[in-house]
């Protein structure tokens, strides 16, 4: 049995696989900041600690990097981050 | 006015409302799911995306409250943005419908005692944070809102929601505070 052979996709080569991407959570002035560390520790599982230190920098800088790894697993946490209805991007980590 | 979520000796979540909280929760479940609930099929559409969560028709919303509850993924990639909503988006208006269906099954069961288990919390957050960014939106809250509500009519149609707004956002809290550590 043979079938053809599937083709190579330009993210399957990607030469920069050794730069990671990142999850970035932006501030936004409804979600509250309990809620924004709730998210963390229940998604992330991250300890109330981190979890109270990302929430702190992306009210206090706009932002925070959340997460970093492939880009399918950064794709994963935006998209559970939008379910949470946290205002969540992706890129590649600069 | 209810005093928020809190813990009986059994552990059970319960949350006190009046008739009129219970019938206004009931209506901002409603019209959540007006909001979230997956777009109608298309009939021509290949079953086989529906089947596995995708749905190529998929378009970048142009309300503002849509925008808020499914954003763009990418902040700098439109494409890429487009791609990720035909992916996700219909898995995630799936998500959000069940939450608030959840919500409203159990205030439509429910008389002035909501009774949550924590299998039922992660839904009542996510629909009252659904709620609040929606209303969010309609209000026009923003970085410089708390000055500008000074300035406010006192008919300023805005003032009702607002009031809404805060008590979901009491409640919110409070069921957050009975879920950290």
């Amino acid at each position: 049995m043979s079938i053809a052979p599937a083709e190579i996709t330009e993210s399957a080569l990607d030469v920069d696989s050794d730069r990671p991407w990142v999850t970035i959570v932006w501030n936004d002035p409804v979600n509250l900041m309990s809620y924004v560390t709730y998210v963390f520790m229940s998604y992330f599982k991250y300890d109330q600690a981190k979890a109270e230190l990302l929430m702190m920098d992306v009210h206090e800088r706009g932002r925070a990097v959340v997460s970093s790894g492939t880009r399918e697993a950064m794709e994963r946490d935006v998209t559970a981050m939008h379910g949470y209805g946290l205002w969540a991007t992706l890129q590649k980590d600069d | 006015m209810s005093s928020g979520f809190y813990r009986e000796a059994d552990a059970r979540i319960v949350l006190r409302v009046e008739e009129v909280e219970r019938l206004l929760l009931v209506s901002m479940a409603e019209q959540v799911l007006e909001i979230v609930a997956p777009r109608k099929a298309d009939p021509d559409a290949d079953p086989l995306f529906a089947l596995v969560g995708i749905d190529p028709s998929t378009e970048r919303p142009t309300s503002e409250v849509l925008l808020r509850l499914f954003p763009d993924a990418y902040g700098d990639d439109e494409e890429a943005s487009s791609e990720f909503r035909r992916f996700t988006e219909h898995d995630l208006r799936q998500m959000k419908t069940a939450h608030a269906n959840s919500v409203l099954e159990t205030l439509q069961r429910s008389g002035d005692k909501v009774m949550l288990t924590y299998a039922m919390v992660p839904s009542w957050m996510g629909f009252l944070n659904d709620v609040r960014l929606a209303l969010g939106v309609r209000i026009g809250i923003d970085d410089d809102f708390h000055d500008e509500v000074e300035n406010f009519d006192r008919d300023d149609p805005r003032l009702p929601l607002l009031g809404v707004y805060d008590w979901l956002t009491y409640l919110q809290e409070s069921l957050v505070q009975l879920m950290l550590p």
